[in-house]
């Protein structure tokens, strides 16, 4: 009852992320989940995607480096309390997490140098959230 | 009477799976082979000081005359030759002969300034090619072999030297030059090639560009390897070995000295036969100038015995090696140099402690994940020299964490500093992002300000 997860690894350049995204999505592979974790110089980043083989496949085909893993994916109870009763129930058995990330594909967080110039780009293409509009998520 | 220049060869097996070339010369016992050095270097000496003001003027000014040489002792009172001096004199004030009785003129690619110009009668180049048809029989080639020579052709030596040597063996010789990997790689296969000739590094990018292609070491007929022009390791070796199923010799010469054919290995892999009875070798100190024992390291030291064209005496090559006199077990009695472990010009000086490139490249070598690319980067900080070593993440290194990438790369950089003793930073980059070499590589940057 596992993911299959695909690994890339990253040099931190801009537009390469971009360039993932491209060609997966060229190439008709739509992800479903995805994150990325950085040092000062590399990063890597984490994909679910319907068809894990095929998407590393491609990647590879591009020279990326990729790993693939077998990752655990919860339906969290869309209540406070949720995600604390998964970790727990871990936690008492001595699981500990390596990470952990949300894969629900509706809202994305970005972290940029400069917010503001950021959200005036991305304004008018679609839709931004505010700290209210996450009261009604 | 005296010894013919360069008598008639001929294939004869040597003690090791190889072939000597010119077996009475290569297996000279070790007495007569100094005798012979001796009545040589009296020979060039006074055909130099005839024919070369600077070396008239340099050998008066040393009180030296053909006649002073008695024994190698006497070799450490003669001057030196330096690649300045090559240059003062460019482009022909070193030839020892007119200038219409040169039948070829070589030129070394010259990094900064004037070139430096290597001329040769026609007993220069055919002596030269029998120097070859001896590395190429030493590696087990023969009549029959067909050599891949993928060494640039034209004004550097490599080409057209081991050309010639491999014609005068009576083998196949491959023009093929360097470059366009997919039809090396084609014609190797469809010829049914034998040999190849070519810079490691351009040795490595053949081995990685098969793998791409789904070619297996087996699929390749090549068995044997020639290569030299730059510094390589042992583990190096191993590479190109594996990739490319074949034995990789190292084979040594510049162009002062004519080209490649100064020395070569054998297949005991055990260091590079000098051509003693054309060269006459020595090391020295680097700070003293002085001859220094057998064994230990220092500058690399070349007297031609037998070039007409362009003698030089007591040429400083800046390669750092040592020599070993002790007998080889392939039948040889030629003295073996080791790989030059870096140059007394290139060695890098960062925060006070000398750093040889291959020392780096050998503990890169030596971690069976890290890819054989490898750039060394050297910047100032401030006041402080920083280097950085940049290695390519394949997938052998990479999992699915952070962490695994952190502690790959502590792990390199505890290796280096064990070594060098200073810190480096390991810069892990995207496959394919360094710089591939199809000549000479660029291992190293250097970009504190001079």
């Amino acid at each position: 009852m596992s993911v299959t997860q695909v690994t890339v690894f990253l040099e931190n350049r801009s537009g390469r992320l971009a360039e993932i995204a491209d060609l997966l999505g060229r190439s008709g592979v739509n992800i479903r989940g995805f994150s990325t974790t950085e040092a000062a110089e590399y990063g890597i980043v984490r994909l679910i995607v319907p068809e894990p083989e095929r998407a590393r496949e491609i990647l590879h085909g591009e020279g990326f480096t990729t790993h693939l893993s077998q990752v655990i994916c919860v339906a969290v109870p869309d209540a406070p309390g949720g995600l604390a009763r998964v970790l727990d129930e871990l936690a008492e058995q001595g699981v500990s997490v390596d990470y952990l990330y949300s894969i629900s594909f509706q809202n994305i967080c970005f972290a940029v140098h400069d917010v503001e110039r950021a959200a005036e780009l991305l304004k008018d293409k679609v839709t931004l959230l505010t700290d209210d509009d996450v009261k009604q998520l | 009477m005296r010894a013919p220049l360069s008598p008639p060869g001929k294939v004869t097996p040597d003690r090791k799976g190889g072939f000597y070339w010119q077996e009475s010369r290569e297996t000279l016992p070790t007495p007569e082979l100094g005798k012979l050095q001796i009545e040589r270097l009296r020979a060039m000496l006074s055909h130099a000081r005839d024919n070369v003001p600077f070396y008239r003027k340099k050998l008066d000014e040393a009180g030296m005359t053909p006649e002073s040489i008695g024994c190698h002792g006497d070799v450490a009172d003669l001057p030196f030759t330096t690649k300045i001096d090559l240059r003062d004199h460019y482009p022909f004030g070193m030839f020892a002969v007119p200038r219409d009785e040169l039948v070829r003129v070589h030129a070394s690619s010259g990094t900064t300034g004037n070139p430096t110009t290597v001329g040769y009668v026609a007993a220069d180049v055919d002596l030269w090619a029998d120097l070859i048809a001896r590395t190429l029989a030493a590696g087990g080639m023969q009549p029959g072999d067909m050599l891949q020579n993928a060494y640039g052709y034209g004004l550097f030596t490599g080409g057209l030297g081991l050309h010639n040597g491999c014609e005068r063996l009576g083998a196949t010789v491959l023009p093929i030059s360097g470059g366009n990997t997919d039809r090396q790689l084609k014609l190797m296969r469809d010829f049914g090639v034998t040999a190849i000739s070519c810079t490691p590094s351009y040795a490595l990018y053949l081995a990685e560009a098969a793998r791409d292609r789904g070619l297996r070491p087996d699929d390749l007929p090549i068995r044997v390897g020639y290569h030299g022009a730059e510094p390589w390791t042992n583990e190096m070796r191993l590479q190109i070995e594996a990739g490319l199923g074949i034995d990789a010799l190292d084979i040594y010469g510049l162009s002062e000295m004519g080209g490649p054919g100064v020395s070569f290995e054998c297949l005991c892999k055990a260091g590079m036969h000098v051509n003693e009875d054309h060269y006459l070798v020595e090391i020295i100190g680097t700070e003293t100038l002085q001859p220094l024992p057998e064994g230990e390291i220092g500058e690399l030291v070349f007297t031609t015995l037998t070039r007409r064209a362009q003698p030089l005496i007591r040429y400083r090559t800046r390669d750092l090696c040592s020599i070993i006199y002790e007998p080889c077990e392939c039948g040889r009695t030629f003295a073996r140099m080791t790989k030059p472990v870096g140059r007394s010009d290139d060695m890098l000086i960062i925060r006070g402690v000398n750093v040889f490139p291959s020392q780096i490249e050998e503990v890169l070598m030596t971690i069976p994940e890290v890819e054989p690319h490898y750039q060394i980067v050297v910047d100032r900080k401030g006041h402080l020299d920083m280097v950085e070593v940049w290695i390519e993440v394949g997938e052998d290194i990479f999992g699915e964490t952070m962490g695994q990438l952190e502690r790959f790369e502590r792990a390199v950089q505890q290796r280096l500093y064990s070594v060098l003793n200073i810190q480096v930073k390991v810069k892990l980059k995207e496959p394919k992002t360094i710089a591939r070499s199809e000549g000479k590589a660029v291992r190293v940057v250097d970009k504190r300000p001079k």
